[in-house]
């Protein structure tokens, strides 16, 4: 039995210690933002916040992060209060197909919550892990400013927001 | 009276003769500065030659800075001295080798001098370029006084004293440097000649892969046995080896082409630059290269091919009970390792892997927390780093098991700080913000990949 805490809540765990955290967030949690691409760790689209960190959750194993503060794309915003990163790529229309973008925006938010203004260098940096076949990069290179402005900005931002942090 | 101006005479003499040698040991000229050639006086297959030459002795990895122009200097370099800085080597007339004569660009990869006549640190691999052939060291000159100057005064060094008194080195000279480290062989191929002018003059393998004294010299009695590059252990490429199936010629050059090999895995720290230089090498020095380095190599004891060891680690799967390692490597390492897959699109099997069988687990935990990042614009092996997610005990666990699991060595024992130190360095160019951060933990960080 593992004990997760996944956006603020705590769930008692069956599954073995060796079971990828993807599997549990999406099969038992049914929280279905982060996506299963390679399975290998390589394209990105399973990425998910552990720590303040961006962890590629198909190649994270149970044990690893037991007990650690987990947050998924569900954790940061609803359809009705969007958090910054989620509104900033909604607003530079960001997203093709899709698949790839809850990870890229868990990325995106680690690498905000760490650092509030980074060059585009840096976000290039940043994502680098990540794949996206439909070839949206300017607009989600954009969207990461974007949410970087948001968040400075922080009147424009429902009440409610920050919270998953 | 007599007698003591006899022995004054002496004392007198000796003094005299004792500087002079002084100075002829330690003085060295300048050779008059000249106006910057144009770049059309050289012929461009001489240019060409020295743009392959220049490749194979993999200038560019320490006298250019990540980010930064094409050979303009300013690489920190840790010694057990201090940390010197690499200089700018473009054809920049004040803080390049812009007036520089050809001569004087020769008498510095022999002689390891500047056109002012200052001795330069050893750091500047003269030991071995002072093997390099007249012909080379000019197409090397042409090479690089085609290269766009770019205006970068060197960094002063930050070296203990004595070590930044300059005449410090001919000393070190006097003892270390030594033209004679490469006969040819009449008894051998051609092509194993060349390949030993390669590797013992400009491709300098041994300033990476053979010990070195506490001056700083490699112990030539034990050449190739293993030294270290950067924050990284430069493997042993000689007997002592660590790789479980042995190397040979064409496992060279594959490897030294492609920069990883499915018996061996992927050429990672500093050996990863070195490979991205061979590309653009002719095959025929490469294959020389691999020729008289397998030869280096020689026949290990106990040699075992591919299909053995991935047997034996196989039926090995026992040796390490179900443990907390074994249910990291299960879910974080086996999708790609035990895939059956093999590089570059599946990760090696470990058991081939000279990491985990090496005598000191740095590079595996460097790699483990870092992972194998893309090389930009080429198609290579990838894989995550793990920092993020796994803590320093977690990191051991690991290794732990992998070196049990996948060898037949002893255990590492104690390496929390390899740990700590691999933390420090490996993760600094993998966090990206705004500052202090960001900056290179330490001057042991040589800011690349």
């Amino acid at each position: 039995m593992t004990t997760l805490k996944v956006n603020g809540q705590e769930h008692q765990i069956e599954a073995d210690a060796d079971t990828p955290l993807l599997y549990v967030l999406r099969d038992e949690l049914k929280l279905n933002a982060a996506k299963f691409g390679c399975g290998l760790g390589q394209c990105g689209s399973c990425t998910v916040i552990v720590d303040g960190k961006a962890v590629l959750s198909c190649v994270t194993p149970l044990l690893l992060v037991e007990g650690k503060q987990i947050t998924t794309l569900e954790g940061l915003g609803t359809d009705e209060a969007p958090a910054p990163i989620q509104r900033a790529f909604m607003e530079e229309q960001a997203a093709q197909c899709g698949y790839c973008i809850a990870g890229m925006m868990m990325r995106a938010q680690a690498l905000l919550q760490r650092n509030s203004k980074p060059t585009d260098a840096e976000i290039r940096a940043e994502l680098a892990p990540h794949l996206c076949r439909c070839g949206t990069h300017m607009r989600i290179l954009r969207a990461v400013k974007r949410a970087a402005h948001l968040m400075d900005t922080a009147e424009l931002l429902p009440a409610n927001q920050g919270s998953a942090r | 009276m007599a007698r003591s101006g006899i022995i004054g005479g002496v004392v007198a003499a000796l003094v005299i003769a004792g500087a002079v040698l002084g100075v002829v040991l330690v003085w060295r000229p300048a050779i008059a500065a000249i106006d910057p050639p144009s770049p059309q006086s050289f012929a461009p297959e001489l240019v060409k030659r020295g743009r392959e030459l220049a490749a194979l002795g993999n200038c560019n990895d320490c006298h250019t800075v990540r980010g930064g122009k094409n050979f303009a200097g300013g690489l920190p370099v840790p010694t057990p001295f201090g940390t010197i800085f690499s200089t700018n080597i473009t054809p920049d007339a004040e803080t390049g080798i812009g007036r520089w004569s050809e001569g004087a660009f020769r008498r510095a990869m022999r002689l390891g001098v500047d056109r002012q006549g200052r001795h330069l640190y050893p750091t500047f691999p003269y030991d071995h370029f002072t093997n390099v052939t007249d012909e080379d060291d000019r197409a090397l000159y042409a090479y690089l006084m085609t290269r766009e100057p770019v205006v970068a005064a060197a960094r002063p060094n930050q070296l203990r004293f004595p070590f930044n008194q300059r005449v410090v080195i001919a000393g070190w000279k006097l003892l270390f440097l030594h033209r004679e480290t490469y006969h040819p062989d009449a008894t051998k191929s051609a092509e194993w000649n060349r390949g030993a002018y390669l590797v013992e003059g400009l491709a300098h393998c041994g300033a990476c892969h053979t010990p070195r004294n506490a001056l700083g010299a490699e112990r030539t009695k034990v050449a190739f046995s293993g030294g270290e590059a950067d924050d990284w252990s430069a493997y042993a490429i000689n007997t002592k080896s660590p790789a479980p199936v042995a190397w040979d010629a064409d496992a060279l050059d594959f490897y030294l082409r492609n920069g990883w090999h499915p018996d061996h895995g992927t050429a990672r720290g500093p050996m990863a630059q070195v490979v991205k230089n061979l590309a653009a090498v002719p095959a025929s020095d490469v294959h020389a290269i691999a020729v008289y380095m397998a030869d280096v190599f020689g026949v290990p004891h106990a040699a075992r091919d591919r299909a053995a060891v991935v047997a034996e680690a196989r039926s090995g799967v026992g040796r390490a009970p179900d443990s907390e390692g074994a249910a990291i490597f299960a879910a974080a390492c086996a999708s790609c390792h035990d895939s059956g897959r093999p590089p570059p699109y599946g990760g090696i099997n470990l058991a081939l892997s000279s990491a985990p069988s090496a005598p000191d687990p740095r590079n595996l935990v460097n790699i483990v927390l870092a992972g194998v990042r893309p090389v930009e614009g080429e198609r290579s092996p990838i894989m995550p780093g793990f920092a993020g997610t796994m803590n320093d005990q977690q990191i051991a666990v690991l290794v732990n098991y992998l070196r049990s699991r996948f060898t037949s060595q002893p255990p590492w024992g104690g390496f929390e700080k390899t740990i700590e130190e691999a933390r420090r360095t490996q993760t600094a160019y993998l966090t990206t913000s705004a500052a202090p951060t960001s900056a290179p933990a330490s001057a042991t960080q040589r800011d690349k990949p």
